[in-house]
């Protein structure tokens, strides 16, 4: 049996228009370094540019406010050293819930002297404006919110924080990672000043995000070297991956409304079913303005790494929330943050659908999951302690 | 017997463990492979220790390689308390301690066992050079064919529930057929050599000790705790102060080498005692016991009603010795050896043969 895959918030399949879009560059008709004089570079700068012009369409922007960069994580690293050479001291705030590049980027300027700040979600895995805004001091020098939570899928209030940020002159980043392909994105609706995405988050490939620069904005290349993208990235471009991403941006454009809809009514149809079949589980943030493919339910009782593993073993791939690197499972710091219990956190699945998925999926899947669930209820029917 | 449902297959990355799991699935066994992340080696340069996340690396390429599938459990809270904290309170109370017995029995068999029943496996199957017989009263643990590799010493605490749920594949093969095995299946690890240091301790284990009481001393008995530094006194077998040494938990039963002492006749450690915060030395001669006293016998069969006649090895490496072990009450037992035998080390295990049959162990107090 092919398995099927349920793990869409992790990295999706490649758009089959995108690799249309790669191909010539990866079966050798076309290659060149954009930065050539000669036509195998033009051909390669008007594929960066293409591309280029394609992703600024879908968020709404203008291509010279498109920074390419190989990652969401080198993205959002770039922005924060941006500020700390800009400023070299102040102070920051960011979500609790920031994915690590934020978390982690910010930490680190933490030790060079910045002061942090970090705000909790409430109990709906929504960042409230307010506690934000309150943090907000005059030697605030960036906020950083993220547009869609990663694991709960919530949605962020963005323009109210960029909002607060513009009338006091402070900067703002928004990891928008999660959220782009996903639903309609406009930087100017948003009001940010830099807003971050990755292409394989919506079936594009591996290694080509983006980061939109607000026009009269700055950014400071990351990495000493070549003046490409404006002096504001170095290194020659990933061009077939560029072309990829590119190409996932204008797909998403097209497809959007359609896209929206299937990946609710997948979503919809697996949360009531499931509530019908085992009415214990409790859905996270259900409530909440959230993603439409994104699900993050509790299993009481049940482990939630031997659920996976079980599930992963009947031929279906989801998630228990960020895997490390070596794939052992922790509590997610983001559903800690979120006031959710350690072993509530340990005994939940987080289900990301795709564009690929089809109903008949998701119902083999209920299947799957309730026979897994009752079975790894039988043999196990204490948690394990919770890791607090 | 009834369907195992899937082997777990423990995968450390090492070349052992890794043939294991790729000839059970060319045999056609549904196997899963589970490598424990047991403790963190951040900052240290890990490969060819049991846990170090490259090693977890190598195990996901070889999982690969056989075609099965393969996760990371998470187990170091567990392996802290099972293994890493009984192996430091060992070393502060004098003892010198055999942690890969606790680690095996602990980790490896009970925990790993239970986390896999979960996903239906009923069955573990590790790359230990040792046999499972079945016998007149249920599985029995033998020595490997290779002798030169038999590792039945540090399972001697398994029980006969466990062994049945048990499979050590290589038990009747030599390193050489199994490096050969995975030489001929281009396993990633054919090459790799062993891993012979206690795999959480990256230096010295006398610096382990005192970077674990120091980074956390309510954790461990305050009174060890305020002894570390403290050097202690160093005496003859008759009680005579001989100097000042190092604090006693850096000394070994045996050990001759850097006692710093001026003597006729080379002097060795005899007996530690923390509590006086005394190191007994002696000649060589001194080192000879009679016997042992031991505490937490194991039988891995029924327990035997009277004394046993059987073969005693004192430590992993020892030859044995012809014995008789005398249960006494409250899982006490006293050995007594047909020959003297030198280094009687507390904290170590004494295990019991009867030609390749384990029959079980214990723990060693002190001599007889």
């Amino acid at each position: 049996m092919d398995a099927i895959y349920l793990d869409h918030n992790a990295t999706t399949p490649l758009h089959p228009r995108v690799r249309e879009a790669m191909l010539p560059w990866i079966m050798g008709e076309l290659h060149g370094n954009p930065s050539s004089l000669h036509r195998f570079g033009q051909a390669a700068r008007n594929a960066v540019e293409e591309a280029r012009e394609k992703v600024a369409a879908l968020i709404g922007g203008r291509s010279p406010e498109i920074v390419f960069t190989a990652s969401g994580t080198e993205a959002n690293n770039a922005v924060l050293a941006h500020v700390a050479r800009r400023t070299g001291h102040g102070h920051l705030v960011i979500s609790a819930i920031e994915h690590p590049s934020v978390r982690e980027g910010a930490a680190r300027l933490e030790k060079g002297g910045f002061e942090v700040t970090r705000v909790s979600p409430a109990g709906d895995g929504v960042v409230p404006t307010a506690e934000v805004v309150q943090a907000l001091r005059p030697d605030t020098r960036l906020v950083a919110l993220m547009l869609a939570n990663n694991e709960l899928g919530t949605l962020q209030p963005v323009a109210e924080v960029a909002a607060a940020c513009r009338e006091r002159g402070i900067a703002m980043l928004c990891d928008a990672v999660q959220a782009v392909g996903k639903i309609p994105v406009d930087v100017h609706g948003l009001g940010v000043d830099y807003l971050v995405l990755g292409a394989h988050k919506f079936y594009g490939p591996l290694g080509a995000a983006a980061v939109w620069v607000r026009k009269g904005v700055e950014l400071t290349p990351l990495l000493a070297g070549g003046s490409q993208e404006r002096r504001r990235r170095a290194g020659t471009e990933n061009v077939p991956a560029i072309a990829g991403l590119g190409e996932a941006a204008a797909a998403a454009a097209d497809e959007m409304a359609g896209r929206m809809a299937l990946l609710s009514s997948l979503r919809d149809r697996f949360e009531a079913e499931l509530a019908r079949r085992m009415p214990d589980v409790i859905f996270h943030c259900q409530a909440s303005p959230r993603l439409p493919n994104t699900s993050h339910v509790a299993f009481p009782g049940l482990e939630g790494e031997a659920l996976l593993i079980r599930l992963d073993l009947a031929g279906f791939a989801v998630s228990t929330g960020s895997a490390c690197s070596s794939g052992a499972v922790e509590p997610s710091k983001t559903l800690l943050a979120a006031g959710i219990a350690p072993e509530e956190a340990l005994s939940s699945l987080r289900v990301s659908f795709g564009i690929t998925n089809r109903l008949a999926e998701v119902d083999a899947f209920l299947d799957a999951l309730e026979r897994e669930a009752a079975e790894l209820r039988r043999v196990s029917p204490m948690p394990r302690e919770a890791v607090a | 017997m009834t369907d195992p449902g899937l082997t777990a297959v423990a995968m450390s990355g090492g070349l052992d463990s890794s043939v294991t799991a790729w000839l059970l699935a060319r045999q056609g066994v549904p196997v899963v492979g589970l490598s424990m992340l047991l403790w963190d080696h951040s900052g240290v340069e890990a490969h060819g220790r049991c846990c170090g996340a490259l090693d977890l690396g190598d195990a996901r390429r070889v999982a690969q390689q056989a075609g099965i599938p393969h996760y990371t459990l998470r187990m170091d809270r567990e392996f802290r308390q099972k293994v890493v904290d009984p192996f430091v309170e060992d070393y502060l109370a004098g003892r010198t301690p055999s942690p890969c017995v606790r680690c095996n029995t602990w980790v490896k068999f009970d925990l790993l066992l239970e986390r896999a029943r979960r996903f239906g496996a009923g069955r573990v199957a590790t790359g230990h050079y040792a046999r499972i017989v079945a016998g007149a009263d249920g599985p029995e643990l033998h020595t490997a064919l290779d002798a030169g590799k038999d590792q039945s010493y540090y399972l001697f605490e398994l029980t006969a529930e466990q062994l049945a749920a048990s499979l050590f594949p290589l038990g009747e093969m030599t390193k050489h057929e199994v490096r050969e095995l995975a030489r001929e299946a281009g396993l990633v690890v054919a090459e790799k050599g062993e891993s012979m240091e206690v795999c959480f301790v990256a230096g010295g284990v006398r610096e382990f000790v005192e970077e674990q009481v120091a980074a956390d001393p309510g954790r461990y008995s305050a009174a060890s705790a305020a002894a570390l530094a403290e050097p202690a006194v160093l005496v003859d077998t008759a009680g005579r102060e001989l100097g000042a040494g190092q604090p006693y938990y850096r000394y070994t039963v045996g050990q001759r080498k850097g006692l710093g002492l001026a003597a006729a006749s080379p002097l060795y450690v005899l007996q530690i005692e923390p509590e006086e915060n005394r190191v007994v030395v002696g000649d060589k001669r001194d080192l000879l016991a009679p016997g042992l006293r031991g505490e937490r016998l194991h039988w891995i069969g029924p327990p035997p009603t009277g004394p046993v006649e059987a073969t005693v090895k004192i430590r992993s490496r020892h030859p044995g010795t012809a014995s008789r072990i005398r249960p006494l009450a409250g899982g006490r037992v006293e050995i007594d050896f047909a020959e003297p035998q030198r280094g009687i080390t507390p904290g170590q295990a004494a295990v019991f043969y009867q030609g390749t049959r384990v029959l079980g162990g214990c723990w060693i107090e002190g001599r007889l």
